[in-house]
């Protein structure tokens, strides 16, 4: 096995876990950003180095920095987590598990070569017979733009009536 | 004759206008419907006996059918009217005797708030009353049977607000309900082994296939002896009737002394050709009448309501008419079914008047001296009280139970037992008429004088008062009190014309010692045999036997009067009823029969009741309804607006997929 | 490239994803809960890219790029809609906002 691809899957792992069990919003964040990087350095070494690139920029870069950005307008939030809630998903979770190890190791896991995927080939994909998915996924981003647009509007009122 | 149909249908047609409209009507539309569509059915009998009589067609009846009721396999009953010698007789009873009693009521039920309530029920009753005599099979007599006993029930409880007087008719429904099962039974037997219902076939079929004695003879005629017996409140299913007095004066009149209690007698005189070949069940109809006669008689000695005294009077006249068809004197026993309607009616409808007059006092100890106060009642209440009692020479009571004596007399080897012991019935009948008499109308009055008889400006033709409420048990009229000289013409005509009919009666079939003018004998043979013939008899036993009868009646009248002496001081020295001795209590309380159903058979069922209340398809039913809260309670966990508990139920499913997808 | 067990990859993606749902299912406060999906977004991302590389296709490369886009959107839209609940609610409670804490 492949001694990188190994470390970075347990940096992964340990960093969600340590996403999901933080207290302080900022830490958990944080964790997460570790999380998405080591990520990207799995797709890496799949050759998907287009996306591992896209996965650093706009994953961690853009959308956990939004993040960052309301828990500023929040404040500190305190999310208290009692442990014995833990129990019914943690139950959940390890039955997720099992089901999940056996099905991936009713497979052969003979390892295969791995082949590199340009940009290119992406971007030939995209435009060609993914053209459609393109477009639509421009209607949801327009879409989103224009809903977030709306809500920061009836928000900007809102705070504004409190006299920020 | 093929508008027979108009006689019972103008009734009930009269009861539908009634009963959409009525509450809309004023109070003289309503009386004018009620007692009018009476009066028209009465023209109609009275042109339809007419042309019977002046040319009497062949085979002595006429049918009208008119359409096919049934069509199942080979059981086809008709709806239709037969017109021969019976029901002819027994149309101008009920539809001469119903008018007179729809006129009396005009005035007596004026003020009442279920004005148009009460003659659309009586209405209802006479049509049905007429549907049941006409009728020309079983099936449509049994329709009219129905009918009669809904509108009994309907009009004993007809002062609803009380509740005993829903006691009361419910028991004179579910009494007489025993006897229509019997009944239904019999008509079972009847259609299934003679295939028809149509009785002139069936007396026909009857006749040439059964043998006399035979099982299925002695059964049919029992059952139809049970439904009779319960119709016409002879023992055992007798307990009803006293209690039906809770209804309005009118309707004991008409339907519980004059129509439906002679419904019983009607039926077994029509279905006479199925008694005659089962002879064990016309001496058991025979036993059970004479048993009434002395029940009923001992019993309306030591009552003290007035209408109980003459509800009791009535079951032991019905007795003496069962008495009548068990030996086979068909003809006796429909002659004193049209007399008595006349007297026993009279006598309710001025008993009535009395009470309305005591202010709805219906205790005879709190009445008296009541021949000085109101002389017409008196009068007319006399002349009922003799035709009852049977007094000689002309009163129509004497001609008719005469006849039935005679026949009893002749009938066979028990016949000078039964003759002995209904010659006992006569000199009861006596006592407890005149000791009635005596303590209502004699001596000294002793109640409290009603409150609107000195006003004298009560003539007739005054309207309703507008309706009060809250009535005690048994309440008669609402205004106050009118005697009867004051009633007006209204009240007083029926009376009258009852009266008169009383004393003429007797004249439609006089006995052979005074003369002889067997017109109804005659009259009814086209329908009913004569039975054993009077002229085998040789004159002077009739006229010993007939003194002797007669003596036994008069002899009641200074006995009533003793035993009216005692009783008065026994009640107003020692203060009330309870304080008689303890046979006068017995006989007080019908002879225990109340006493005895009560606890042998009503207590049990109503214990029973009680244990299986819960029973297991209650709880089954109940159960369904708990069910369906438990999954209620269930479901309403999954939906508690929390969005990890949905999130936690997709995972759930996500995994139960997996593992489906997995092992599947 | 060296070669990489590719069934490994789909149970990291796996753990990944399990470990968001786990978050979802604990986790009250609503920005957290947000946090988790975006988690469990990216897991299955990861299990596009993992089966596109098995194959040696670009497609597992462009469902990941859409399903960026989506998750961009959906995060724009959901904090959005966070800030304004809070602005009106003063409580990111997922509890206190949900069926037992209407006002």
């Amino acid at each position: 096995m492949n001694l990188v691809y190994a470390a970075s899957a347990c940096v992964a792992i340990a960093a969600t876990v340590m996403v999901i069990t933080r207290r302080n919003a900022v830490h958990a964040l944080l964790y997460l950003v570790v999380s998405l990087l080591a990520v990207a350095v799995i797709m890496l070494l799949l050759g998907a180095a287009f996306v591992a690139a896209l996965e650093v920029i706009i994953y961690a870069g853009a959308i956990m920095v939004l993040f960052v950005f309301v828990i500023m307008l929040i404040g500190p939030s305190n999310d208290t987590v009692n442990p014995r809630s833990w129990i019914g998903p943690a139950i959940l979770a390890l039955i997720l598990l099992v089901e999940l190890v056996y099905v991936v190791a009713s497979g052969s896991a003979a390892p295969l070569a791995v082949k590199e995927i340009t940009p290119r080939q992406v971007g030939m994909a995209l435009l060609g017979p993914y053209l459609i998915g393109v477009e639509v996924t421009a209607f949801l981003l327009l879409a989103g733009l224009v809903g977030a647009f709306h809500l920061g509007r009836r928000l900007a009122v809102t705070l504004g009536r409190k006299g920020d | 004759m093929s508008w027979m149909w108009l006689i019972p249908a103008l009734p009930l047609l009269g009861f539908l206008v009634l009963a959409v409209l009525g509450r809309s009507m004023h109070w003289a539309v309503v009386a004018a419907v009620g007692t009018g569509s009476v009066g028209l059915s009465m023209l109609a009998a009275v042109a339809a006996v007419w042309g019977f009589w002046v040319s009497p067609p062949a085979g002595g009846s006429v049918t009208l059918t008119l359409w096919d009721w049934v069509r199942a396999g080979s059981f086809s009953p008709s709806v239709s009217l037969t017109l021969d010698a019976l029901s002819a007789v027994m149309i101008l009873v009920v539809t001469v005797i119903g008018f007179l009693i729809h006129l009396y009521s005009v005035r007596f039920m004026a003020g009442e708030e279920g004005y148009s309530r009460f003659f659309a029920y009586m209405n209802l009753f006479v049509g049905s009353m007429l549907l049941l005599v006409l009728a020309g099979n079983l099936l449509l007599l049994y329709l009219g049977w129905e009918g009669v006993g809904l509108c009994s029930y309907l009009l004993i409880g007809f002062w609803y607000s009380d509740p005993e007087n829903g006691r009361s008719a419910r028991k004179a429904f579910i009494v007489t309900r025993i006897g229509d099962v019997a009944l239904v039974i019999g008509l079972f037997l009847i259609a299934t082994n003679l295939g028809s219902l149509d009785i002139q076939e069936v007396a026909r079929k009857a006749t040439a296939s059964w043998a006399p004695g035979s099982a299925i003879a002695v059964a049919a005629a029992a059952l139809i002896l049970g439904g009779a017996v319960g119709k016409s409140a002879q023992l055992p299913l007798h307990t009803w009737l006293p209690d039906a007095m809770a209804g309005p004066s009118p309707v004991s009149a008409l339907i519980h002394a004059a129509t439906m209690v002679t419904a019983g007698v009607y039926l077994i005189a029509r279905t006479h050709a199925l008694f005659v070949l089962a002879p064990d069940v016309m001496t058991a109809t025979a036993i059970i009448g004479l048993a009434g006669v002395l029940v009923a008689g001992f019993s309306a000695l030591a009552q003290t309501n007035i209408k109980r005294v003459l509800a009791y009077s009535t079951m032991s006249q019905l007795g003496y008419m069962f008495l009548a068809l068990g030996v086979g004197a068909w003809s006796g026993a429909i002659f004193h079914l049209v007399t008595h309607a006349f007297f026993k009616s009279l006598l309710f409808l001025a008993a009535g008047v009395v009470i309305l007059a005591m202010n709805h006092e219906h205790d005879i100890f709190a009445m008296g001296g009541l021949a000085r106060k109101t002389p017409y009642t008196f009068w007319t209440f006399l002349l009922g009280a003799l035709a009852l009692t049977a007094l000689p020479p002309t009163t129509a009571g004497f001609a008719s139970k005469e006849l039935i004596l005679s026949r009893v007399w002749e009938s066979g080897p028990g016949g000078r037992i039964l003759w002995v012991l209904g010659v006992l019935g006569v000199f009861v009948t006596s006592v407890y008429t005149f000791r009635l008499l005596f303590t209502v109308f004699g001596g000294e009055p002793r109640g409290a004088p009603a409150h609107g008889s000195g006003r004298g400006a009560h003539g007739g033709g005054h309207g309703p008062k507008p309706a009060a409420h809250g009535s005690a048990a048994g309440k008669e009229g609402l205004a106050a009190g009118r005697d009867g000289r004051q009633a007006g013409v209204v009240m007083g005509v029926p009376l009258a014309i009852l009266a008169v009919l009383c004393i003429v009666g007797g004249f439609l079939d006089l006995p052979r010692t005074l003369g002889g003018s067997p017109f109804i004998t005659r009259f009814l043979e086209t329908s009913l045999p004569a039975g054993t013939r009077a002229g085998e008899m040789p004159l002077s036993t009739d006229s010993i036997l007939q003194i002797v009868s007669e003596a036994a009646s008069l002899l009641g009248i200074p006995v009533g009067w003793l035993v009216s002496r005692r009783a008065i001081r026994v009640v107003t020295q020692t203060g009330g009823p309870a304080a008689r001795p303890a046979f006068v209590r017995f006989f007080s309380g019908g002879m225990g029969f109340d006493w005895l159903y009560e606890r042998a058979i009503v207590r049990p069922f109503v214990w029973l009741w009680n244990v299986n209340k819960r029973d297991a398809a209650d709880r089954i039913s109940d159960g369904v309804g708990g069910l369906s809260m438990l999954l209620s309670r269930a479901f309403r966990w999954t939906q508690n607006g929390r969005v990890r508990w949905y999130a936690a139920g997709v995972a759930v499913g996500a995994a139960l997929v997996i593992a489906a997808a997995v092992l599947l | 490239m060296a070669s990489v067990p590719f069934e490994y990859g789909l149970a990291v993606a796996g753990i990944l994803f399990i470990l968001g749902l786990a978050g979802v299912l604990v986790r009250r406060n609503l920005l957290f809960i947000l946090l988790c999906v975006e988690i469990m977004l990216n897991a299955a991302g990861l299990a596009f890219i993992v089966a596109g590389a098995r194959w040696g296709q670009a497609d597992g490369q462009v469902m990941f790029i859409f399903l960026l886009s989506m998750a961009a959107a959906e995060v724009a839209v959901g904090l959005a809609l966070i800030l304004l609940l809070y602005s009106r609610r003063k409580d990111l409670d997922s509890d206190a906002l949900g069926g037992s804490g209407r006002s």
